[in-house]
């Protein structure tokens, strides 16, 4: 070995693998204009497709006049349901297990309901086209508060299921109800309720809302009728999943559809679901043998594809007068608009709202959701969250803050006494869940420290007197946090979407000059899975990340997959490629051990070779192993080193973290100023710091969006309220703050490098922290609840209704 | 009325275009003349993903005619750097993570092109403030403006050392 | 979201746009930047049949600031209106409120007088220029004629303009003594829950002239010659003021929408108002 021989560290540092801050290799795309996303893709003869929509929540449709249209220059065909009807795709399954009109069949549910789909030359055609399709309605009732779609003499919404009382999760009670799910111990959390020495009561509503992608949802089907096999590109966060499901209703056989995700520009969960358009396309592809582009507007996003929360959750908690946690009761009404087309895995119709003990050792729980239908867009999907987790975290957040009230306590002592202890992992939950690992005191600690929480109590105590005394018009709120998350969706043995099983998938393929290429079942939407999925790779196979090309969303040519939502990327297609990288290094070692002139058990590996032991000069690089592998007979191998991952994990991953958010209020305008934001985040194994950063800023700014104004609102005519950007609240750079990152690390156990996942803990943890900010600024002042979103005018009516304008 | 010719410049060519008077300049850069790095956010002049660069103007192409711009010069984000010749912006947006999905970054990167050419030394309020037209649904803005930030220190360090 | 089809005109001088404007009559709309009327045309709100593109015609351009008059051009962007140093020296007023308006990108396309010829109420330059006492010059096929910014505004969207009119320029003379244009708004980009022009005149400690005028909070923008009395003659103490605050609050007539319910507007227009007089007057 000669003295230029790289060191064992700068070999490691050459790999760019777990844990380095390695640059994105996407950018240099990105930077330059040259992404790829479905609006850039252009075919010959591609015709455009656009929807008539309806104006109405909630309406008969009487007739459809297509003539006016069909005369309009460059439109050439305009669908309706009756169209639809003899192909069976008048009607599509939802992820949910309900069904879901594609086009409108005799009524509409919800405000932009696809009612007629006109395909056209070029989109101006296709908008005229849909401007002179002419639509009667008969409007009927409309219901938009699921309380009230609960009552007896509420209208019908769905006549396609009146009489049927059993549903995809059981039975219905009333001709609106969806199902009821139940976790946990119902008679023995009421008996605990009923003997506790405390009990906080309170309604906690998290608000529709939606994911809003800066790309809307779009794609281009084309059919190619002389091999008879159906292209699809689109924004899919599951592109397996969408194959499945049109083969399934297309009755095409899976092997003739391909669909490819291109680049995605943001997805957050909006992009998880099929919706009319992907439909309507393809059957107009289909029928004019041309490939037919669909891309939403702004206010078709809002208005109809994918919105989320919307839960009502009604909580009870138990405590000693000490502050020690004895029970939990929650019910929760969950209102899903017009069709149930929530994102959830088949078993959990509430999703996982079922973590809603949260990071606390609470003995007896019960939970009992009840979905609705309403004249709203259908979805329910996971914006920025695993399944119903954000739900879940707000809860019991603002229900930890609600006892701290009732018990004259300090929030945070409150939480530090009832957190679950690190030597109680693997912890058991009360409503079923088996938590992998947490440190919570730690970080809890740290992040108190972190921003001088004493010292800030005593700021806050000081500013109360001085309001009191009328020297200030602004309060000080500090917003306490600390989230438990349920990701990595999931074992098989429980979680499947529409029968799919929910692992994921890795294939890599190494070149005979010591690159390659790995391909994953899932989709990448802005969380750089180009870079960091090579990172895991090189610290597995020992090949610089630079060298490791990352390929997905084609699925001819990657491994079935579920695709990349609920932060289940990491967990499970992490988990994949790091036990595919593994089978190579199985192979590799063989051929390492042959080259060496060694038995297999006399090689160890290091860093990017295999050593023979106890003679660290004698040795083959991965690369030489590479070249060998493809260009040396070997006696007993097969040529080649190729190695595919059908990841199931054993257990979801549980990330946590602790947020503190300072907050200052203006009670005299309601507006609201974010001095200080603290995030510590603990993912397990950190892959790129650079990245987990980056998410963190990313996810905490969807959270202060959504808890300080973002929603979608409806008037009681079930007319959306919030259809453009000038009313859909997203912050500008003006209006965001910066934010403090911090870290733990407690790997996961059961996962192959330890990662736990991270994209969506700061939406998780983040909207609870803003949310009990504003409610802690009014703590003095008698405030318990207050729903979000805390835009100006909310903020202002809890100072008005607290009595503190005079 | 049916279509017309325009002649615009972009990126330093001429172009004669075809278009009726209500096409967007967003629809006549992306599909006419395959400049697919502007992109349609939200189609009411509220999240600046479209922004191209017009007479050393930012502008919101969804909200613009083509037939507004005929004689005007565009430059669009192909025409601020090159594969081989990067804008600092480009780098750094890269070095220091400025994005992700990169559905705003053409028209983040456009915006703060001009922005510099305006304010060389801007602060970090002067960037907030001047990047408040472009909406980001990923990063947070954080890394966006020590993106910008950094850049015009490169900006005007390799200023400094020309002169 | 795409617009109906129209004839598009690019006249050269006033007398063409205005031929044109003659010949079409209500079929005809002239737009500059187009910012506001663009996307209502793409919603398809607005249904165009001829456009005429004011951009060609110079003698809509400009800002001068000759002595203490000021004449800025129809087509004077906001952007240029934040760039040009004699406002900033002059108006400041002006400077201030401009860089409040929408975003950058829209500031560079929005012309001064497409903010204040339309009438949206959500627009700040019409109550901006009641506080200056501005006036508005207009143009048609029977000549010009002058019409005070305080008289221009008849309800939302309806405005003493003909339709055969186009609005040419805006004057008034620099304001003296101290001003502030306070405005709330739930981000950038937005329109005002409540916005306030205040104009405030000291001399020897008491108030000479104090000008107050509010946006988005009624129909049209309010000019308050009552709140303005309030201050006048006064030292503007905490009473004065509180009478002024009273006087412009009890000219306002909001509506509720997305930003808010009418009592929080009322409430908050108090505050804003406030803050904009004692703003003016610690500048005074």
């Amino acid at each position: 070995m000669n003295d230029m021989a790289p060191s064992r560290e700068e070999r490691i540092e050459g790999l760019k693998g777990l844990g380095s801050s390695r640059k994105r290799v996407e950018d240099a795309r990105f930077t330059q204009g040259k992404g790829n996303y479905v609006d850039d893709i252009k075919l010959p003869g591609m015709l455009f497709g656009d929807f008539v929509r309806s104006p109405f929540a909630h309406a008969r449709v009487k007739a459809i006049n297509t003539e006016a249209a069909m005369s309009v220059p460059g439109v050439l065909a305009v669908l309706t349901a009756k169209d639809l009807e003899p192909l069976g795709l008048h009607w599509m399954p939802t992820l949910a297990g309900d069904k879901q009109m594609v086009l409108a069949d005799g009524k509409v549910l919800f405000q932009g309901q696809e009612v007629a789909y006109v395909v056209a030359t070029d989109r101006y055609a296709a908008a005229d086209g849909c401007e002179a399709v002419e639509v009667e309605y008969e409007e009927l009732p409309v219901v938009v508060d699921p309380f009230k779609a609960l009552e007896d003499d509420a209208p019908v919404l769905r006549e396609d299921l009146e009489g049927k009382m059993e549903g995809a999760h059981g039975p219905r009670k009333h001709h609106n109800h969806i199902f009821t799910w139940e976790a946990g111990e119902k008679e023995a959390t009421e008996q605990v309720l009923g003997s506790a020495e405390v009990v906080a009561e309170e309604m906690v509503y998290y608000h529709r809302t939606h994911p809003c992608p800066l790309e809307p949802c779009g794609c281009v089907a084309s059919m190619d009728k002389v091999n008879g096999k159906l292209t699809i590109w689109g924004t899919f966060q599951a592109p397996h999943a969408i194959r499945t499901v049109v083969s399934l209703i297309s009755g095409i056989e899976e092997h003739n559809i391909r669909v490819i995700s291109p680049d995605i520009g943001g997805g957050f969960g909006n992009k998880v679901g099929a919706y009319p358009g992907y439909i309507c396309s393809a059957v107009a592809s289909i029928v004019t043998g041309k490939p037919v582009k669909w891309i939403e507007d702004r206010m078709d996003n809002l208005m109809t594809t994918a919105f989320a929360r919307d839960y009502w959750m009604k909580g009870k908690i138990a405590a000693t007068k000490e502050g020690k946690i004895t029970g939990l009761w929650c019910h929760t009404t969950a209102d899903h608009g017009g069709f149930d087309a929530c994102a959830d895995p088949t078993k959990f119709p509430a999703g996982f709202m079922n973590i809603c003990t949260g990071s606390y050792d609470i003995p007896t729980a019960y939970l009992a959701v009840d979905g609705v239908y309403t004249n709203k867009a259908p979805g329910g999907v996971a914006y920025r969250c695993s399944f119903r987790v954000t739900e879940a975290a707000y809860f019991i957040e603002r229900m930890i803050e609600v006892l701290a009230i009732e018990l004259g306590m300090d929030a945070a002592e409150l939480r530090r006494i009832n957190f679950i202890k690190k030597e109680q992992f693997p912890y058991q939950s009360a409503l079923g869940w088996e938590y992998d690992s947490g440190d919570y005191h730690t970080a809890w600690d740290k992040a108190l420290d972190a921003v001088g929480y004493d010292e800030l109590r005593k700021e806050q105590a000081e500013r109360v007197e001085a309001f009191k005394r009328g020297e200030t018009r602004k309060l000080l709120g500090i917003g306490l946090t600390h989230f438990t998350e349920i990701v990595g969706a999931g074992p098989v043995k429980n979680c499947d979407i529409l029968g799919l099983g929910m692992f994921d998938s890795c294939e890599i393929r190494i070149h005979p000059t010591g690159s390659a290429i790995a391909r994953l079942g899932t989709i990448s939407q802005g969380q750089g899975h180009a870079t960091t999925f090579a990172q895991i790779l090189a610290s597995e196979i020992g090949l610089p990340a630079d060298s490791i090309t990352v390929e997905e969303g084609d699925t001819d040519t990657a491994p079935y997959g579920l695709g990349t939502y609920g932060s289940r990327s990491t967990p499970v297609a992490g988990a994949a490629t790091a036990m595919a990288g593994r089978k190579i290094r199985a192979k590799a070692q063989m051929i390492a051990a042959y080259l060496l002139e060694v038995h297999d058990d006399d090689v160890e590996w290091d860093v990017d070779r295999f050593v023979v032991k106890g003679n660290p000069e004698r040795f083959k690089t991965m690369k030489e192993i590479a070249f060998a592998s493809y260009n040396q007979a070997i006696p007993g191998i097969e040529p080649g080193l190729e190695a595919v991952s059908y990841y199931d994990p054993p257990n979801m991953t549980y990330p946590f973290g602790a947020y503190i958010c300072v907050m200052e209020i203006d009670v005299d305008t309601g507006t609201h100023e974010i001095r200080q934001f603290y995030a510590l985040d603990d993912c397990g194994t950190r892959i790129n710091p650079m990245i987990i950063e980056g998410q963190v800023h990313g996810g905490l700014t969807e959270a202060l969006a959504i808890a300080m104004g973002q929603e979608i609102a409806y008037d009681e005519m079930g007319n959306v309220k919030t259809g453009t950007l000038m009313d859909f609240f997203i912050p500008t750079a003006w209006e965001t703050p910066n934010y403090t990152t911090d870290y733990t690390t407690t790997p996961s156990p059961h996962h192959p490098i330890g990662a736990k996942g991270v994209g969506e803990s700061p939406n998780v943890g983040g909207v609870p922290a803003f949310s009990n900010a504003v409610h802690d600024a009014f703590r003095a002042f008698g405030l318990r609840q207050s729903h979000m979103p805390h835009d100006h005018w909310r903020i202002w009516k809890i100072a008005n209704s607290l009595g503190l304008h005079g | 009325m049916g279509k017309q010719h325009y002649q615009i410049n972009v990126n330093g060519e001429t172009k004669d275009v075809l278009a009726e008077p209500r096409e967007l300049l967003i629809h006549t850069l992306r599909e006419q003349l395959d400049l697919t790095g502007p992109h349609i956010g939200c189609e009411t002049s509220h999240c600046g993903a479209c922004t191209v660069d017009i007479d050393g103007k930012s502008v919101k192409s969804c909200t613009v005619f083509t037939a507004q711009v005929a004689g005007k010069e565009i430059t669009t984000i192909e025409g601020l750097g090159t594969p081989d010749e990067m804008h600092v912006l480009q780098e750094k947006f890269r070095e220091h993570h400025g994005l992700q999905c990169g559905y705003c970054t053409p028209g983040m990167i456009t915006r703060a092109h001009r922005l510099l050419q305006e304010n060389p030394n801007p602060t970090e309020e002067d960037v907030r403030f001047g990047m408040s037209g472009n909406l980001c649904r990923c990063t947070g803005y954080q890394n966006i403006v020590k993106s910008i930030l950094a850049a015009a220190a490169e900006m005007n360090a390799s200023k400094e050392a020309a002169e | 979201m795409i617009p109906a089809s129209f004839e598009y005109h690019r006249p050269a001088d006033i007398s063409a746009a205005l031929a044109i404007l003659d010949e079409y009559g209500d079929d005809a709309r002239v737009i500059a930047g187009g910012h506001s009327l663009i996307p209502m045309m793409k919603l398809r709100m607005a249904d165009i049949e001829h456009l005429i593109d004011l951009q060609d015609i110079g003698e809509l351009k400009g800002i001068f600031v000759e002595g203490t008059k000021v004449t800025i051009g129809a087509m004077a962007t906001q952007h240029e209106l934040i760039d040009n140093g004699d406002i900033a020296r002059v108006a400041p007023i002006l400077h201030e409120a401009a860089l409040q308006i929408a975003d950058p990108q829209v500031r560079y396309m929005g012309t001064v007088g497409g903010n204040v010829a339309n009438g949206d109420p959500g627009n700040d330059m019409p109550g901006l220029m009641q506080c200056l006492g501005a006036t508005f010059h207009l143009v048609g096929s029977g000549g010009t004629r002058d019409v005070a910014a305080r008289d221009y505004y008849e309800a939302a969207y309806m405005t003493d303009r003909e339709d055969d009119e186009i609005l040419t320029a805006i004057s008034f003379n620099a304001p003296e003594g101290g001003f502030a244009y306070e405005k709330q708004k739930r981000k950038i980009g937005d329109y005002a829950t409540a916005a306030c022009a205040a104009i405030v005149k000291i001399d020897g400690g008491i108030c000479t002239a104090a000008s107050i005028a509010m946006t988005n909070l009624s129909d049209t923008p309010i000019f308050s010659a009552e709140a303005g009395a309030a201050l006048e003659g006064t030292a503007c103490d905490a009473t004065a003021i509180d009478a002024a605050v009273a006087a412009a609050t009890g000219a306002i007539d909001p509506t509720e929408d997305n930003r808010g319910p009418v009592d929080f507007k009322m409430h908050v227009a108090g505050t804003i108002i406030r803050r904009a007089i004692e703003r003016a007057v610690s500048r005074a």
